[in-house]
């Protein structure tokens, strides 16, 4: 076979690798998984009230590395992942406040009180307000946010030990280094 | 039995579409202008939570809510432009069914295009090439060549 032959006969096997490559990255996609479009923004402006009754706004926030971790008493998988956070919590790396979505107050708090709180402070949105403004599209979702108020990473979906142990805990200690 | 089948199917349909109706009554417009412009944005903008849906379609909690936010908006008199930076600001263009032609979106939107042409061209140059190709056949061919057309006919 001359070279031209052979360049025509491998050109398929060439398209076909190339196609299984973008199909094998492709699916293996989570559609549900998007990025934010906030990374690099400030939080949003908002004036609230925590869940104990305690006006917050954007401006209580500032100068700290903190987690802010969207949750509501009737979601399912925010009770599958309060184990991680309360462990979160319990190791002292990082404060985490809870932004609780479109929930009652009294169900919001009893459950804090079942369950065990690993927030800071929990702000109290229960018309999804502050949440629509941080492009919220399900719960749980989890910011984390540097000293100045600046949105530096996002998990959608639960937080895993893989997630703390692999991604936020150096990127917490990253931030700390910074500034 | 099949008409009475039939009958409680369109039934069924009709209710559907009155449904509907209701859900879109709940907004009004100050003007026929302000309603074409919520009209024609929430079929092109995809309801995050269950993503194939468009939000003029989707009963999801968080498609009423931007509804709900698109219709205050199209009331404070925002244009369409506005209306869409603001929701593209928090959700990403992921919320467009139709991503916008910018340079990160050239593959998408030209590399068919340049298949196409390849493909062409390729087709075209194999083509010319069987043309261009004389076919000599030695005396003991040109034989065996009659032969099998004699047997057709």
């Amino acid at each position: 076979m001359n070279p031209k032959k052979i360049t025509i006969t491998i050109l398929p096997l060439i398209f076909f690798i190339i196609l299984a490559l973008l199909f094998w990255r492709g699916l293996s996609l989570n559609p549900h998984q998007l990025p934010s479009a906030l990374i690099g923004k400030a939080i949003p402006k908002f004036s609230l009230t925590t869940l104990s009754g305690n006006t917050i706004t954007q401006e209580n926030l500032q100068g700290k590395v903190f987690l802010l971790n969207v949750w509501a008493s009737w979601c399912l998988t925010c009770r599958v992942e309060h184990a991680e956070l309360m462990q979160i919590s319990e190791s002292k790396q990082v404060l985490i406040y809870g932004l609780n979505y479109k929930d009652q107050l009294d169900t919001a708090n009893n459950w804090l009180q079942t369950f065990g709180n690993p927030y800071t402070a929990v702000i109290y949105d229960p018309k999804g307000t502050l949440a629509l403004n941080l492009g919220v599209y399900g719960v749980p979702e989890t910011y984390l946010i540097d000293q100045q108020g600046i949105i530096r990473y996002k998990i959608v979906g639960e937080i895993k030990a893989k997630d703390w142990d692999n991604t936020l805990l150096p990127l917490i200690k990253k931030l700390r280094k910074e500034s | 039995m099949s008409k009475i089948i039939i009958t409680g199917v369109l039934l069924l349909m009709s209710l559907n579409s009155f449904a509907d109706n209701i859900a879109k009554a709940k907004y009004t417009f100050a003007n026929p202008q302000q309603a074409q412009l919520f009209n024609n944005l929430l079929p092109n903008l995809r309801c995050l939570v269950c993503q194939n849906e468009s939000l003029a379609d989707s009963n999801a909690p968080l498609a009423e809510d931007l509804r709900k936010e698109v219709y205050q908006q199209v009331l404070a008199g925002k244009s369409q432009a506005e209306i869409i930076s603001y929701l593209t600001n928090r959700y990403g263009e992921f919320i467009l069914f139709k991503p916008p032609v910018e340079s990160k979106t050239y593959i998408l939107w030209f590399l068919p295009f340049l298949l196409i042409i390849i493909g062409i061209t390729f087709v075209g140059i194999i083509a010319r090439k069987h043309k261009n190709q004389k076919v000599t056949l030695n005396n003991q061919q040109r034989q065996l060549a009659e032969n099998l057309l004699r047997e057709v006919k």
